[in-house]
């Protein structure tokens, strides 16, 4: 009996069991339905008269309340980016009944332009919070706002709302340090807070804007208001008001950025100013900019594709991304660790008789002097910017050793702290040669290094850190944008900051000091026409890069070709050398030469008392540069 | 069925023996049942066209929606028990393959994760183990001398937990805990004594910690909500608050259709999907909702009583399993909606706006209707 329990089925059984099972079932489920209707009854019934009450007193709803955004100075307090109150227009699509009918009315109202058509349709399908006012259209004319106001019984769910929204007073002189702010976009509201972001369309997309987006941004507040019927605001019940953004003071003098940006003169090129005792950044100008205002809007497509087809690249951020060959601006760092690496003493002398040949190989490599400059050591070496000494000390060091100096100083690494978007540039080893093209680093690399050429790229915001490195005596400061934020400094020591570059011998800094003075103030200089008269010692390099190509987005052009094909010019500096206030790196593309004059213009307006820095009326800054650079 | 070589007709059936089988019988369709579903599904579309704020469009979709859902439930009919029983392992072995590949998916693209995007299709695994569980259950416990013994157990234990697992760290703790609820009914009906009810209760007790720890954020605050609204009252106990205010305004008559002040005037938040029960409440009353209860007990007691006439065990439990859990849904829906349940993300059976679930209840309908009608009519 029990091995039939076991291998057989007892319908019968199962029948029963199933039906008893049933029955306790149906005698749950009635207890659970007689549950809920007992809960309901105490609710509609029993305690009918409050929930009435509480429902007819609801007349209330939470609405967001944005915060301000912060505003953005320079460092002597003048407004660089501020909020202004535009009218926008907003739809909820929960409260339209049919929002094809809606568009198309409001397509007609506004009179848009069939292009933007699109555009404004797929505004309003954006993921949204239900019940959040979608943004169709900002910046709204008085006229436009008249003719929605005369249709607003058309419109359930449309409103114009007052918003402030971004503007920048100087907008193409500071549009790469600024960035800018945008509508946000579906990938950027999935990883927003919502609650944080109600009620807020805009977003820092870039630059300063993006970089300090958490502290611009404030905190959102709340607000419980009464409504009537209708679901319009009658009066504010309680409010827990939204936190501002703060306030952000940057390390940038505008005057200095638009000195500097006047003085690139409509030229391809970067300029970057750094205090070097404080990791300041004065001035920080990729040119040509573009209008960021634009963008705060909503950039046409024909505007944005104008930028984009640029041949000069305005939206290309060519301080802190721009990456070209250093050339001969590394050779006081090169110097610098070739003494402390004792390949060579100052005043040793090296013979150049116009080329450098590796042992065992026919190849001459050549000094820019085709007949030499005969007997050279490290002081002359720089002022004259000598390659057959630097291929020596190349050659002498090796490639790695020279490696490990340049990223002491900062090439081939990021160290700013807070710039947006900031390119590490590149220090090629051997190591990275294996990895990048599996090959074996050849000795004529080392050379080609040796003088900034070859694989070597750094952005000029590398530069003028390690120009400011090499002015503070090896010591470094994270270069950084922002001086204040809220009530908080930004000051060093900053987390992550590179060790300080050591040397044996102290002396070892004013050799190379004095090498790099002599190239503006030396009978042989390479800049000296640049320095004669300057009232301060001030030590320098020029530099010239070559243009191997044309980059990739440049169009064949007859006219262009011969100019850009022209090497960049190059320039680092600082002063003055006792006591540095400012380091200066100067690039411009296609300029052949003679750009030391750019970087003097700049130290002369930050240093002397009666300077550029407060132009005359009437006397424009260029004729001012031609008139003293005469390289 | 190899074992089944005890079939006996039930006495209920013996009645009809030799009669004709009728117009529905040979449909393979239940008149009783469909007569209450469109009832039901109707007075859910005027609750919805009230609660999507007089939206015509909504409302349409829904109804197109409840149709199609419905059609696919008379074309289930139409498969006899024998074609389900014989695919049940596929249908379940194919479901746990998605429910993984979702689980891949979720890791790589991080955070919550339940569809599975085929080409154009968007697919939601946990649906398919919806009835797919149930099924792998009847159709092992069908194989099986019943009460179930401790080693059909263990295995039961097998089948439910992993895909079970799965579900839950999507993580979809409605689903995963109905998914179970339709497992355990299929062990409870298939005569797991009573001893081992009760063990299995303490031990669900005594997991409850267990699962806390478990939970993510944001589903402890449902519960802490839940335990005490007033805690949170704009943010996470907006919900409950504003739909016990909607219902317990509505009294015994209601506001009216489209007149209920905390429906259309948006306090009431996600009042066309999960909430939609407290626009019903609000403008129809305590009679509304009496009416919407009979009509859900109406359709759980037909239920059952197809359940009952079932001939074999796979056709039994499994119609039974899937009775007993669209019920619950009612419960668990009207419960969080009430306040008496915590807040889980289960919609209102054949009610709430949306199609992912109407389809998958649906489906239980159409097996059930085809085990109902499938019954061999015995003559000889």
């Amino acid at each position: 009996m029990r091995k039939r329990r076991e291998n057989v089925k007892n319908h019968e059984r199962e029948v029963r069991v199933f039906r008893n099972r049933s029955l306790v079932a149906v005698l749950i489920i009635v207890l659970m339905a007689g549950s809920l209707l007992s809960r309901l009854f105490y609710l509609q019934v029993i305690e009918h008269d409050v929930f009435i009450t509480r429902s007819d007193s609801n007349r209330m709803r939470v609405e967001p309340l944005p915060p301000r955004r912060g505003l953005i100075y320079d460092r002597n307090g003048k407004l660089l980016a501020e909020n202004r109150p535009t009218y926008n227009l907003t739809i909820v699509r929960e409260r339209v009944d049919d929002l094809d009918t809606t568009l198309q009315r409001l397509i007609d109202i506004l009179d848009l332009p069939e292009s933007e058509v699109d555009a404004f349709r797929a505004r309003s399908l954006q993921r949204q919070r239900p019940y959040q006012p979608a943004l169709l259209m900002s910046d709204l004319s008085e006229d436009q706002i008249a003719r929605l106001a005369v249709n607003r019984y058309l419109l359930t769910g449309v409103e114009v709302e007052a918003q402030l929204m971004r503007y920048y007073p100087d907008p193409i002189v500071m549009s790469h340090v600024l960035g800018y702010v945008g509508r946000i976009n579906t990938d950027e509201l999935a990883e927003l807070d919502p609650g944080n972001y109600a009620g807020t369309h805009f977003i820092g997309k870039t630059g300063v804007e993006s970089t300090y987006e958490d502290h611009l941004h404030g905190k959102a507040g709340l607000r419980k208001v009464e409504t009537n019927a209708r679901g319009r605001v009658l009066r504010e019940l309680d409010r827990d008001p939204s936190v501002p953004g703060k306030d952000i003071e940057l390390t940038i003098d505008s005057r200095l950025q638009h000195m500097a940006y006047d003085l690139l003169d409509g030229r391809r090129g970067a300029i970057v100013a750094i205090q070097p005792k404080t990791g300041d950044i004065l001035a920080m100008v990729s040119a040509p900019g573009f209008d960021i205002n634009k963008f705060v809007t909503g950039i046409s497509y024909k505007d944005y594709r104008a930028l984009q087809d640029n041949l000069d690249l305005p939206l290309y951020n060519r301080a802190v991304r721009g990456q070209y060959p250093p050339g001969s601006t590394i050779k006081p760092f090169e110097a610098l660790g070739a003494l402390q690496n004792r390949v060579v003493k100052p005043n040793d002398i090296i013979y150049d008789p116009g080329y450098f040949q590796l042992p065992n190989d026919t190849r001459r490599y050549h000094n820019w002097l085709r007949w030499g400059h005969g007997r050279v050591d490290l002081e002359r070496a720089l002022e004259v910017s000598n390659n057959t000494y630097f291929y020596t000390m190349a050659y002498r060091l090796g490639i790695d050793r020279l490696s490990t100096i340049m990223h002491q100083f900062g090439f081939g690494e990021i160290t700013s702290l807070d710039v947006q978007g900031a390119s590490p540039g590149l220090m090629p080893s051997r190591e990275w040669k294996r990895d990048k093209y599996n090959q074996v680093w050849y000795p004529g690399e080392t050379l080609s290094a040796g003088i900034g050429q070859g694989y070597f790229m750094a952005t000029p915001l590398q530069l003028a850190a390690a120009t400011a490195t090499l002015a503070n005596h090896g010591h470094w400061v994270r270069p950084h944008l922002a001086k204040r934020v809220g009530d908080e400094a930004i000051e060093p020591p900053f987390a992550g900051t590179k060790p300080d570059v050591q040397v044996d011998q102290a002396r070892w800094w004013q050799d190379v000091y004095r090498g790099m003075e002599a190239v503006l103030h030396g009978s042989e200089g390479t800049a000296r026409k640049v320095g004669a008269g300057m009232q301060y010692e001030m030590a320098a390099k020029t530099g010239t890069a070559q243009v191997f190509s044309l980059g990739q987005n440049q169009k064949y052009d007859a006219d262009e070709l011969t100019e850009r094909l022209r090497d960049h010019a190059l320039f680092i500096g600082f002063a003055p050398v006792e006591d540095p206030q400012i380091a200066i790196a100067v690039i411009v593309e296609n300029a052949g030469g003679g750009v030391s004059g750019l970087g003097r213009e700049l130290t002369d307006a930050w240093l002397l008392p009666d300077s550029a820095l407060e132009p005359q009326p009437g006397t424009t800054v260029n004729e001012e540069v031609e008139s003293i650079d005469g390289d | 069925m190899a074992i089944d070589f005890q079939r006996v007709a039930p006495r209920t059936q013996r009645a009809r023996v030799g009669r004709k089988r009728s117009l529905w019988l040979r449909l393979h369709l239940d008149p009783w049942l469909l007569a209450i579903l469109l009832l039901l599904i109707s007075f859910g579309l005027v609750v919805l066209y009230s609660a999507s704020g007089m939206s015509a469009s909504t409302t349409m979709a829904q109804a197109i929606r409840m149709g199609v859902a419905l059609v696919g439930a008379v074309v289930i009919a139409q498969i006899s028990p024998g074609i389900l029983f014989r695919w049940t392992p596929v249908a379940y072995g194919a479901g746990l393959l998605m429910l993984v590949a979702v689980e891949i998916m979720g890791d790589i693209g991080m955070g919550a994760q339940r569809w599975l995007e085929i080409g154009p299709l968007r697919f939601q695994p946990s649906e398919l183990m919806k009835i797919a569980m149930p099924m792998m259950l009847a159709a092992y416990l069908h194989r099986r001398p019943l009460p179930p013994t401790w080693r059909d157990l263990v295995v039961c234990a097998v089948i439910v937990g992993i895909p079970v697992l799965l579900i839950a760290r999507q993580p979809d703790l409605g689903t995963s805990l109905l998914v179970t609820c339709a497992a355990v009914f299929v062990i409870l009906l298939a005569g797991l004594s009573w001893k081992f009810i009760l063990a299995l209760v303490g031990m669900a007790g005594a997991a409850m910690p267990l699962l806390w720890i478990n939970m993510h954020d944001y589903q402890r605050q449902r519960v802490l909500t839940f335990l005490n609204p007033e805690s949170d009252p704009l943010g996470a106990g907006w919900n409950i608050i504003q739909s016990k205010t909607a219902i317990g305004s509505g009294g015994i008559e209601g506001k009216g259709w489209g007149l209920g002040t905390q429906s259309q005037l948006e306090f009431l938040p996600e009042r066309h999907t999960d909430f939609i029960v407290a626009v019903l409440g609000e403008e129809f009353g305590l009679i509304g909702m009496t009416t919407i209860l009979v009509l859900y007990l109406l359709l759980v007691s037909r239920g059952l009583v197809m359940a009952n006439n079932a001939q074999d065990t796979y056709g039994r439990l499994l119609a039974g399993s899937i009775v007993l859990t669209f019920f619950i849904y009612v419960f668990v829906n009207i419960g969080m909606v009430t306040g008496i349940l915590p807040v889980v993300g289960v919609p209102l059976p054949l009610v709430s706006y949306g199609g992912t679930s109407s389809v998958t209840l649906m489906a239980g309908f159409g097996i059930l209707m085809s085990i109902h009608t499938h019954r061999r009519l015995l003559t000889h």
